[in-house]
């Protein structure tokens, strides 16, 4: 599914390497986890796979299904098939939320080839989507993101993914800034959307998502690399011991 | 000085030799008035505090530049309203194209006919708002619109109006000035719904004098020509009564030249105003809002609310001020204007002011100007939008808080689509 080789980027604006040769292999309906200490390169990653201006990549290469995603623009991806939930879902006055999800699940389905669907067809969707997510009609009806609660963000990025469909999804730090009763509905609408054409990456601090959301694989990223892979364990090792032992492992 | 002395002489050359004569001694003495305004301000210059970011050159030019014709067939704005259509063209009233003069609770009659009477309500209205709106700030242009008008219409609003009163400035000719001139009385409780669509004329200059009394409301919403050519001096000059509500919006896209003025008076406790609008300019085109609020009444509340969006090299210029009187406690005044440039050629130079005598108020205002936000763009694409359309989403929304000034909702809703159709047109 995604393909990432050496992955090499800096940033534009100053002369600063953040990733240092990332390599990463998930395969279709596999769940992976990247944990690490901040400023490690988990968000820099999701955002050179999903397209953000603002960083350049010096080597490597990262493909969808065998698409080089790293020669897209951000829009190309997003039909390819990848997925970002934002860790600060941006707030857009003025653009009605259902405007936007039409907008995105049209514009993807175009780009596709597909049919798209009609404004009775979508509310048909959206409407039992968000009902298992508890967002309401009221929700739907404001401005992306504006006025909305940390968990309501975090469900609203989930309700996009799930309207979307997508192949890869990206999760950067969804737990963060949720309560409890948040995240476990978060992680529901995740797990209702596992399956075997489906992959995920999902980044986090902390150990209690990957309760709910099970990974296959852990990565612990440090200093821009990926310096130790395992199986769910080393998620509770991080969070039992801290990084400092790993890091120490590799130095 | 070189340019005091042209000040005159053009004002001279465009007073020429067309003042009308004739009418009511009222009438007479309203435009001899204006005209004695006027020889002493002189024409606009760029010199002229309120005339710096805005050359008046081509509107004080004796022969207008010609505009090409725009021609659409799409539907024009406000056909949705329940209303009476009152046609111009090229400037000249055309009956034959408009509907019965006749809506209950109105009185409607050719400006005209009304300056023909010796006793006439017009009276104390024509030419009146306009004098008193010509201190601290001169407005040349629209002392020469009541020196030369004759087009217009006398309309007092005893009611509530049953319908909206359109009127609909269509041109027939490339060349030409074109003057309108509209005095409007609302009545104590009444109500009305006035639109304006059309460029009138390759160069217009348009007067409209509102008395609000106590408790009326007044809603105007505009859409100006969308020929590229046109250039417009359009003026307002309103007083308000007690709790009586004044709301206008105007949409621009395209012309050249477009300078906005209004010119609004509190004179009765707990009133309210807004003056908004959106623009659209692409290339040649500069959009000039001037506003004039004065407070001198107790808690009232005004509202400013202006947005820009600019390309390929367009001005955009707002000045706006807000004078609160000695004693108009309990002033709530709102000054925004916004301009979203959508390139690095694009320009919008604002000029908020705040003038204040009282001393429990509550003024503010806010100058922006921007570019589409990075962060918004990667958000929206990163969901599969297109990147024009991403950019046309976030430029619509940046115009939304305009709209959302116009009380009627199905108007609003139109305003948006005519602003989105525009840029669907530009980024193909």
């Amino acid at each position: 599914m995604l393909s990432i080789k050496n992955l090499q980027v800096g940033l534009e604006e100053e002369d600063k390497q953040i990733l240092k040769g990332v390599d990463l292999e998930i395969g279709a309906g596999e769940v992976h986890a990247i944990m690490g200490p901040n400023g490690s390169g988990k968000s820099t990653m999701s955002y050179v796979l999903s397209g953000k201006s603002g960083y350049v990549v010096t080597d490597g290469s990262a493909t969808l299904n065998g698409e080089d995603l790293l020669d897209m623009e951000p829009e190309e991806r997003a039909a390819a098939g990848l997925f970002l939930a934002f860790q600060y879902p941006v707030e857009i006055p003025g653009v009605g939320n259902m405007t936007f999800l039409r907008t995105a699940v049209n514009a993807q389905r175009k780009a596709r080839g597909e049919d798209e669907l009609t404004a009775g067809e979508f509310l048909k969707e959206v409407r039992a989507k968000a009902k298992s997510l508890k967002i309401d009609a009221d929700m739907l009806k404001r401005p992306v993101n504006v006025g909305f609660s940390g968990g309501e963000k975090k469900r609203n990025e989930i309700l996009q993914m799930a309207m979307l469909s997508p192949k890869m999804c990206i999760l950067d730090e969804t737990d963060s800034g949720l309560d409890v009763d948040a995240m476990k509905l978060v992680a529901e609408g995740v797990n209702a959307l596992r399956s075997e054409g489906r992959s995920f990456l999902v980044i986090t601090h902390y150990q209690r998502l990957l309760d709910h959301i099970k990974p296959d694989v852990v990565h612990i990223m440090a200093n821009g690399r990926i310096i130790k892979s395992g199986g769910p364990e080393l998620a509770l090792e991080v969070e039992n011991n801290g990084y400092a032992d790993l890091l120490a492992e590799v130095a | 000085m070189a340019n005091v002395q042209e000040k005159y002489d053009v004002a001279e050359a465009l007073i020429g030799a067309s003042t009308p004569s004739g009418g009511a001694i009222w009438a007479v003495a309203a435009r001899e008035t204006a005209l004695a305004n006027l020889r002493q301000m002189g024409a606009p210059h760029r010199r002229d505090e309120y005339w710096k970011y805005t050359n008046p050159t081509s509107l004080t030019a004796v022969d207008p530049l010609a505009a090409d014709l725009f021609h659409t067939t799409e539907v024009r704005p406000f056909e949705m309203l329940d209303r009476i259509k009152l046609v111009f063209v090229d400037g000249i009233f055309d009956a034959a194209q408009s509907d019965d003069l006749s809506v209950d609770g109105v009185e409607i009659e050719l400006l005209s006919d009304a300056m023909a009477k010796d006793i006439h309500w017009a009276s104390s209205l024509y030419g009146v708002l306009e004098a008193r709106g010509q201190s601290p700030v001169a407005r040349p242009l629209a002392a020469l619109n009541t020196v030369q008008a004759v087009q217009g219409f006398a309309i007092r609003v005893t009611g509530k109006a049953a319908k909206a009163i359109s009127m609909v400035y269509l041109r027939g000719s490339e060349t030409g000035d074109a003057m309108v001139h509209h005095v409007i009385k609302l009545e104590q409780g009444a109500d009305l719904t006035l639109t304006e669509n059309g460029p009138l004329a390759a160069r217009a200059n348009t007067v409209m004098e509102v008395e609000v009394a106590d408790n009326a409301a007044f809603h105007h919403v505009r859409s100006q020509g969308r020929d590229h050519q046109r250039r417009a001096a359009t003026h307002i000059f309103t007083q308000l009564g007690q709790e009586s509500s004044f709301k206008s919006f105007t949409l621009t896209v395209n012309g050249r030249l477009t300078r906005n003025e209004a010119v609004i008076e509190f004179l009765g406790d707990n009133a309210h105003a807004t003056v908004a609008g959106a623009c659209a300019g692409d290339g040649d085109f500069l959009h000039d809002d001037t506003i004039f609020i004065t407070h001198d009444a107790v808690n009232c509340e005004s509202r400013q609310v202006f947005k820009k969006v600019l390309r390929n090299g367009a001005t955009g210029i707002f000045q706006g001020k807000i004078l609160v009187k000695a004693g108009a406690q309990k002033t709530d005044g709102y000054q925004l204007s916004k301009a979203l440039l959508l390139d690095d050629d694009s320009n919008f130079m604002a000029k908020p002011e705040l003038e204040i005598y009282a001393d429990d108020v509550a003024c503010s205002h806010g100058s922006t100007c921007g570019e589409i936000d990075d962060d918004a763009m990667f958000y929206l694409t990163s969901r599969g939008i297109p990147f024009k359309i991403a950019q046309d989403m976030l430029t619509l929304a940046f115009l939304h808080e305009a709209l959302e000034e116009i009380e009627n909702p199905v108007i609003a809703e139109d305003m948006g689509a005519r602003l989105s159709d525009w840029m669907e047109r530009r980024t193909g």
